[in-house]
C-alpha cells in the first residue's frame, strides 16, 4: 500500500472513535441533567464563597506583615508632661519645615539618664541614647517620596488639628502594631484598616482621594495657582 | 453522580465573581502602582533637617559659588549662591551633577600601587605612609643623582594655593618643570607679554560692552566662566547689544547671535586684520591709544594697509568685502566694542598672530583697560609666602631649560607650553617622574598617540586624581585627592573675569573614602624629604597654610564664601594709552600672520576635521557625569556611536547619507563614525565634539564615542611655540 492510503485510513479511524465518544458522553448527560446542574451551582457557590474569603480575609493577612516598634512609646504620658501639645516634640524647624518624628537630640534633653522605672525607657536610654543611635521608628503616616506635603501650610496656615489626619494618637498609651504592606513597604494606615477602603473618621485613611475630599470641601476646585484648578503639581512636584 | 468539566468551569466563574466582589483586585492594582515607585534603584533622598553649606565649584575654571543642600550628612543638591559675583545663583549642568562625582563609582578609594602592566587596571591598596615614602624615596634618589630637573608636574591650573604648593615644591626640589594644561589663556598671556611687556591674563568686561565681536568663542557654550557668560548673553539680549559671531560652523552661539559670519577655518586672524585695515584707512581708531607705541604701530599699519585690504581678505577668508567694510564700521563706531577669541570653550590655544590681530582691534577701539573692554589681570596677589633657601641642586635645577621650552630663547614670551610636552619627551627630553594634578593629560592633550608614547617613556607617574580617569589608569601610583566637596581650597576664578574673585571651597561632607588633600600630601612628601625641601614648607598641614595665606580674609571667605577685594584677589593692571605695542619687538610679521600649514597630503585627505565644544559635554579633567551625558543629543552620540557633522554637499561628494557609517581618517589615526548632515557647517569640514571616547571612568562614559584628540595633532606656531592647529586634514570613506 502506498503512504497516502495509510494516512487516509488513519484519519477515518480517528474520526470514528471521536464520534463514538461524543455519542456516549451525550447519552450520560441526557440521563443525569438535573443532578449536574445542581453540582454546577454548588461549585459556583464554593468558588464564590472561597474567593470571597480569600479576598476579604486571607489576602489582607498575607498582604501585611506585623511589626512591632523598637520602643513602645507612651504618647498619653508625654502629652501630660509637655506644655505645647503635639508640637512640643513634633516640632517645626526654624526654616518652617516639619521635623516629623523627633530624634535623639530632642529626647535626650530629658532622657539623658533613665528617669522612671519603665523598661521601655530604660531600653531607649541604654540602647539608643547611650550608644548614640537613632531609633528606627516605623512611621504609620509615611507617604511615598513623590508626595509633597507641607505641614506648615496645613497646621500653621489652615489651622488644622493634628487629629484630623493622624487621629487621637496622642491619647494612646502604647504603640499599635505596625502593619507593613509587603508590596509597597508603607503602613496599612495609608490605605486604612478597612480593606475595602471604607472610612468613618477623617483619619482612617491617608490616600490621595482623602486629601482631595477635604481640599474640595475647603477650596472648591480652585486651589492651584498654576491652573486655577486642583492640579497634580500642588502635591506631586 | 458525576462531577464534570462544567462544575470546574463554574467553580472558576464563582471564584472570579467572588474575587471581583472582594477588594483584592483593586487593592493590588493600587499597591502595584506604588510598588513601582519603590524599586531599590529609584533614588529617594533621606528625610530630615535641611542645611546648606556654601562652597565653590572647581569642576571647570569658571569659579562659581555653590550652596549645597544637605539632609543630615548627605549632600542632596547643588545650587548656585545668590549674589555671588561670578554666577549670582546660576549653575551649569556639570556643576549641578557634582554629587554624582562625589558619590559615584569612579572614585579612587585609597592610595593604589600598580601591580600589573600600565593601564591594565591591576592595583594593590597601600597605606598613605607607604605611598608617601615610596614617592619621596624615588624623588630623593633622583635629586641625589643630580637629576632633579627630570621631575615634572602637569597641573590643571596654576592659580590657588594647591598649585602654588606644587610649584614651590618643584622649585625647591630643583625642577623648572611645573606645567599647566593648555588653554586660550596661554595665548592671551603671550600676547599681553608681547604687546604690553608683562605676563598677565586677560579679563573681559563683557557685561558693559555694547558690541561683541567673537572670533569663534563659544559664548554660550562654555567659553570663559560658563554661567557668567550665559548671564552676560541674556543681559546683551535685554540691552540690545549686538553680538557678531565669526565661525565656520553654526554653533549654538552663532545661532543665537545677531549676525553669523562663516569664515574659512583658521583665517580668523586675516578677517581681524581686514577689519583693522578698514578702521585705520577710515581713521576710525583711537589715535592716542595706539600712537605712542609709534614704531610698532607704523609697521603694523603699513603691513595691513598694503596686504590686508578687504579684497585680499575676502580671498583668504571667504567673507565678502562689503561685509568686512560694514562690520569694521559698526565695530569702530560703537561706544564700547570688544573683540574676543579662543575657539569653543577656549580649551585649545590659538596662534599668537590670531591673538594679536584680535587684540589690535581692541587697541584700535581704545578699549584696553577701559570699562566694557579688555583688562590685563595679574595672578592672584594673596599668595605671598616667605622666600625659601635653595641649595645648590635647586639653584642649578631651576636654571635648566624647561621641558616644554617656555621661557627659553626661542619661546621667551611663554610661561607654560604644555602643548609641546609630549613632542619634547618623544624627542629625548628626559622625564623620570611626573606628577599629575587635577588634570587628565593623557585624554585631553591633542595627539593621544604621541602623548601615550611620551608617557611610556616616563618611568614613574604619580597621579593625584580623585577619579579613575584615563591618566590615573595609566599611572604607577595614585594618591587620591579629596573631591572638591570634601575639602578646603581657595578657588580663584580666572577664566576671563575682569574683576577677579577668590572663592572658598569648603568640605560639604566628610571624606567618603581613604583619600587625602593633595595640599597635605605634597607637604608630607616635602617633609619626608628633609632639608632643604622640607624647610620651604613650614606649615603643619594644608589647612594651616591656607588659613595663614588668607590672613585676615579667612573670616570673610568663610562667612561670605568669596572675596572680590582687588587688594586680595588680583590687581588689574593699568594699561595706559599708548602702552599697547602691536609689534612687541617681533621682528618678522610674516611668521606672525600666516595660515597654519597642515600635515598630510591634500589628495589623500581632501577634508578638514575640526573639534567643537558643547555645553553638554565636559572635556576637561572632569568627564561628563551620568546626568550630563544623558543630555547629549542623538545627533551627537547615539548609543556608542559618535556622529560627525558634515554639510549635505560633502556627504554627496563622498557618497554618504544621514545615519550611514564612515571611516574618518586623518594623518593621526582613524575611527568609525556615523554621519549627521548639517546645513550649518561649511562644505569640506567634518566637525566632531570634544569630550567623548573616554577609556576610563564608569559605564556611563567609558567607550562612548571617539576622543577627537586621537585624530588631531598639534601644529607649532613659529612665532610663539603655541599650538596653532584648529583642525587637521581628513578623509571620510563610506564604511
Ligand atoms: S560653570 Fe564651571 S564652575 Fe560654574 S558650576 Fe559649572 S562647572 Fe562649576
Amino acid at each position: 500500500m502506498s503512504k497516502p492510503d495509510d494516512k487516509t485510513t488513519g484519519i477515518s479511524a480517528d474520526t470514528d472513535s471521536t464520534e463514538a465518544e461524543v455519542s456516549s458522553a451525550g447519552g450520560i448527560a441526557k440521563g443525569q441533567g438535573d443532578e449536574v446542574g445542581g453540582f454546577v451551582i454548588l461549585f459556583f457557590i464554593i468558588g464564590f464563597v472561597a474567593s470571597l474569603i480569600i479576598g476579604w480575609v486571607v489576602f489582607p493577612k498575607l498582604l501585611y506583615s506585623q511589626k512591632t516598634q523598637p520602643i513602645d512609646f507612651n504618647h498619653a504620658l508625654h502629652l501630660e508632661a509637655v506644655s505645647d501639645g503635639c508640637e512640643s516634640c513634633h516640632i517645626f524647624r526654624d526654616d518652617g519645615t516639619f521635623a516629623g518624628v523627633p530624634g535623639n537630640a530632642q529626647c535626650s534633653d530629658c532622657h539623658q539618664e533613665v528617669q522612671g522605672d519603665s523598661p521601655e525607657e530604660k531600653k531607649f536610654v541604654e540602647e539608643y541614647v547611650a550608644k548614640e543611635r537613632e531609633v528606627p521608628w516605623l512611621i504609620y503616616s509615611k507617604q511615598p517620596d513623590c508626595v509633597f506635603f507641607s505641614h506648615a501650610a496645613h497646621v500653621k496656615k489652615a489651622k488644622m488639628e493634628c487629629v484630623t489626619c493622624h487621629g487621637p494618637i496622642g491619647e494612646s498609651t502604647s504603640l499599635k502594631v505596625y502593619e507593613e504592606n509587603r508590596l509597597t513597604g508603607y503602613s496599612r494606615d495609608i490605605w486604612g484598616k478597612n480593606i475595602a477602603g471604607v472610612k468613618r473618621e477623617t483619619w482612617d485613611r491617608m490616600k490621595m482621594d482623602d486629601c482631595a475630599e477635604c481640599h474640595e470641601k475647603a477650596a472648591g476646585k480652585k486651589s492651584s495657582v498654576q491652573t486655577d484648578k486642583e492640579a497634580c503639581f500642588v502635591c506631586h512636584k | 453522580m458525576k462531577i464534570d468539566r462544567r462544575c470546574f468551569l463554574s467553580l472558576g466563574i464563582g471564584g472570579a465573581a467572588g474575587i471581583a466582589l472582594s477588594p483584592l483586585p483593586w487593592k493590588l492594582a493600587d499597591d502595584s502602582a506604588i510598588w513601582t515607585q519603590m524599586w531599590p534603584w529609584t533614588p529617594v533622598p533621606a528625610d530630615g533637617e535641611v542645611t546648606y553649606v556654601k562652597s565653590a565649584c572647581t569642576l571647570c575654571p569658571g569659579g562659581c559659588g555653590i550652596s549645597v543642600r544637605k539632609v543630615g550628612n548627605r549632600a542632596v543638591k547643588i545650587e548656585g549662591i545668590e549674589g555671588h559675583p561670578v554666577n549670582d545663583g546660576g549653575i551649569c549642568p556639570l556643576g549641578l551633577s557634582g554629587l554624582q562625582l562625589l558619590y559615584g563609582p569612579t572614585r579612587v578609594k585609597s592610595p593604589l600601587k600598580r601591580t600589573g602592566e600600565r593601564g591594565e587596571g591591576k592595583w594593590e591598596k597601600i597605606s598613605w605612609e607607604e605611598a608617601i615614602t615610596e614617592v619621596s624615596k624615588k624623588l630623593g634618589d633622583l635629586r641625589g643623582k643630580g637629576e632633579s630637573d627630570s621631575v615634572a608636574c602637569i597641573s590643571g591650573s596654576d592659580k590657588g594655593t594647591v598649585p602654588a604648593l606644587f610649584k614651590r615644591f618643584m622649585s625647591v626640589f630643583g625642577s623648572p618643570n611645573f606645567m599647566r594644561m593648555p588653554s586660550i589663556q596661554d595665548s592671551y598671556e603671550i600676547a599681553n607679554n608681547v604687546s604690553m611687556g608683562f605676563i598677565a591674563q586677560s579679563g573681559f568686561d563683557l557685561e558693559k560692552a555694547d558690541f561683541v565681536l567673537s572670533f569663534g568663542s563659544g559664548l554660550i557654550e562654555g567659553w570663559g566662566s560658563p554661567v557668567r557668560m550665559i548671564r552676560a548673553n541674556s543681559s546683551w539680549r535685554k540691552a540690545g547689544v549686538k553680538v557678531v559671531q565669526v565661525e565656520p560652523r553654526l554653533s549654538n552661539t552663532a545661532a543665537k547671535s545677531d549676525k553669523w559670519i562663516p569664515v574659512n577655518p583658521g583665517t580668523e586672524y586675516a578677517l581681524a586684520l581686514g577689519l583693522a585695515h578698514v578702521i585705520i584707512r577710515e581713521s576710525l581708531y583711537r589715535k592716542d591709544f595706539v600712537q605712542a607705541g609709534a614704531l610698532g604701530f607704523i609697521r603694523f599699519r603699513d603691513l595691513i594697509l598694503s596686504s590686508y585690504s578687504p579684497e585680499s581678505v575676502e580671498k583668504i577668508t571667504g567673507v565678502k568685502k562689503e561685509t568686512i567694510e560694514s562690520l569694521a564700521a559698526d565695530f569702530a563706531k560703537s561706544e564700547r566694542p570688544i573683540a574676543i577669541c579662543g575657539r569653543g570653550q577656549g580649551k585649545a590655544q590659538s596662534s599668537l598672530g590670531e591673538l594679536l590681530a584680535v587684540q589690535a582691534l581692541n587697541a584700535l577701539a581704545g578699549n584696553i583697560g577701559r570699562e566694557g573692554g579688555v583688562f590685563a589681570v595679574n595672578d592672584p596677589a594673596y599668595i605671598a609666602w616667605p622666600a625659601y633657601q635653595a641649595d645648590e641642586t635647586a639653584a642649578a635645577g631651576i636654571k635648566k631649560e624647561r621641558i616644554d621650552g617656555a621661557g627659553s630663547v626661542k619661546y621667551g614670551f611663554a610661561k607654560s607650553l604644555t602643548n609641546r610636552f609630549a613632542g619634547a619627551v618623544n624627542s629625548g627630553a628626559p622625564v623620570s617622574l611626573l606628577f599629575v594634578l587635577e588634570s587628565n593629560p593623557l585624554y585631553s592633550l591633542p595627539d593621544t598617540k604621541a602623548v601615550k608614547d611620551a608617557f611610556k617613556k616616563i618611568p614613574f607617574i604619580v597621579s593625584f586624581s580623585s577619579f579613575m580617569d584615563d591618566t590615573a589608569l595609566n599611572s604607577d601610583i595614585i594618591l587620591p585627592n579629596h573631591v572638591y566637596l570634601e575639602r578646603y581650597e581657595d578657588v580663584p576664578a580666572t577664566a576671563g573675569l575682569s574683576k577677579p574673585v577668590v572663592s572658598l571651597a569648603r568640605p560639604v561632607v566628610s571624606p567618603q573614602f581613604n583619600t587625602k588633600h593633595a595640599g597635605d600630601v605634597i607637604i608630607l612628601i616635602a617633609k619626608e624629604m628633609g632639608s632643604p625641601v622640607a624647610d620651604a614648607f613650614p606649615w603643619d598641614d594644608y589647612q594651616a597654610c591656607l588659613e595663614g595665606t588668607a590672613g585676615d580674609k579667612w573670616k570673610i571667605l568663610n562667612e561670605e564664601g568669596f572675596s572680590s577685594d582687588p587688594a586680595f584677589t588680583a590687581q588689574v593692571v593699568n594699561t595706559f594709552p599708548g602702552k599697547f605695542d602691536i609689534s612687541g619687538g617681533i621682528p618678522d610679521f610674516t611668521i606672525l600672520f600666516a595660515s597654519v600649514s597642515h600635515e598630510g597630503d591634500p589628495k589623500a585627505y581632501p577634508l578638514f576635521l575640526m573639534p567643537y565644544d558643547s555645553f553638554r559635554i565636559a572635556s576637561g579633567y572632569i568627564g561628563d557625569p551620568p546626568f550630563v551625558i544623558k543630555t547629549v543629543e542623538d545627533t551627537v552620540l547615539k548609543g556608542k556611536d559618535i556622529l560627525v557633522e558634515i554639510n549635505p554637499a560633502t556627504a554627496k561628494a563622498n557618497g554618504l547619507s544621514a545615519g550611514s557609517y564612515a571611516t574618518l581618517k586623518t594623518p593621526k589615526g582613524s575611527a568609525r563614525v556615523k554621519i549627521n548632515l548639517f546645513e550649518g557647517i561649511m562644505p569640506g569640514l567634518v566637525a566632531m565634539p570634544r569630550g567623548l571616547g573616554h577609556t576610563a571612568y564608569d559605564n556611563y562614559l567609558a567607550g562612548k564615542g571617539i576622543n577627537v584628540n586621537e585624530l588631531i595633532g598639534t601644529v607649532e606656531d613659529p612665532a610663539s611655540g603655541l599650538d596653532a592647529a584648529w583642525g587637521i586634514r581628513a578623509n571620510l570613506i563610506k564604511a
